[in-house]
């Protein structure tokens, strides 16, 4: 069975009334592990579906995720080898990604 | 993301209608596009969506949103018992048609969808789409025929049939009898698979599978 869908799980969290967030890969380079349009939906307690980077900076995006739930306004993320960030969250197969998060409602 | 958006979005996809979502990366405006003709991105989409592949254009990120494609493989023949696991490897969804029930028997196609039925009853019941590859394999024109016409019908983005050239000039005139226009006849590949040479039903599967994504991926490249 596949997994389940961040879209769909997206919007029937928002239906519930919590807040949502939903990430997109928007950009890669090199070998990025999941391509653009990847997408990853993240609710208010950090709940989250899907996936940007199979696994290695979920908990960063998760992170973000909660500003942008709070204030509404969206951002750009990056993340790679050449990102200071790269030693705690980044890419270990060495690419870099681009990912945009927005709030969802 | 407006939430009215995401449903519509999720809706298209549930109906498996094509959607673009377009979205200006440095504040976040986006709209959803259903229908691409006459938007200001229209070339943009285009391409993206051949090419099944979100990507950036300029200040603007387009996440395309295709259907899955799929492939109904009408004839639970030995070509099929090839093409549905190949098929199944480059992401096409498979289903095997056949009313024989001796050929569409489960062990000769384990983890394959299989449907022992003629085409009149399975394929409404799959509907068939834009989105969905036809290949007709069992060389009887009872089973062959009504999945073609069907396919043409429905705009199927691939519609091959096995058979030699001098049976596919008999099954043109069948089905232009049978009140098939010749425009919808044209789109009917046969003989099926591309020119590879191919040598036994492997081979002529690894044709068919190549000629589906050629319709796919690249279909102006279709003669």
């Amino acid at each position: 069975m596949s997994a389940p869908d961040p879209l769909i799980v997206a919007e029937a969290w928002a239906r519930e009334g919590r807040g949502v967030a939903l990430a997109t890969v928007v950009e890669t380079w090199g070998s990025a592990p999941r391509p653009a349009g990847s997408a990853l939906a993240i609710d208010q307690d950090g709940r989250f579906e899907g996936s940007v980077s199979g696994g290695c900076v979920e908990g960063a995006v998760v992170a973000e995720a909660a500003e942008v739930i709070a204030s509404g306004r969206p951002r750009m993320l990056e993340f790679g080898v050449a990102d200071e960030a790269a030693w705690r969250v980044g890419l270990s197969c060495g690419g870099r990604i681009r990912v945009f998060v927005e709030k969802v409602g | 993301m407006e939430l009215a958006l995401l449903g519509e979005l999720n809706a298209a996809r549930a109906a498996r209608r094509p959607a673009t979502v377009v979205t200006r990366l440095d504040d976040g405006a986006q709209r959803l596009v259903l229908d691409p003709a006459g938007d200001p991105l229209e070339t943009e989409i285009a391409a993206a969506r051949r090419a099944g592949r979100s990507r950036a254009a300029g200040e603007w990120f387009l996440a395309v949103y295709e259907p899955s494609p799929r492939l109904v493989v009408v004839g639970a023949v030995h070509i099929a018992q090839t093409l549905a696991p190949m098929a199944t490897a480059v992401g096409l969804a498979v289903t095997v048609v056949d009313p024989r029930t001796a050929f569409a028997a489960p062990e000769r196609f384990p983890g394959v969808a299989l449907r022992a039925e003629w085409p009149d009853m399975a394929l409404p019941a799959l509907g068939l789409d834009p989105y969905t590859a036809v290949a007709a394999v069992t060389h009887d024109p009872k089973i062959d025929d009504p999945a073609l016409v069907a396919a043409l019908r429905a705009g199927c983005f691939y519609v091959g049939a096995l058979g030699s050239r001098k049976t596919h000039a008999a099954r043109r005139e069948r089905l232009r009898a049978a009140g098939v226009a010749d425009a919808a006849l044209d789109r009917i590949r046969s003989p099926i698979g591309l020119a590879i040479g191919a040598a036994g039903p492997e081979e002529i599967a690894v044709a068919t599978l190549a000629e589906i994504v050629m319709a796919l991926r690249a279909p102006e490249r279709t003669p």
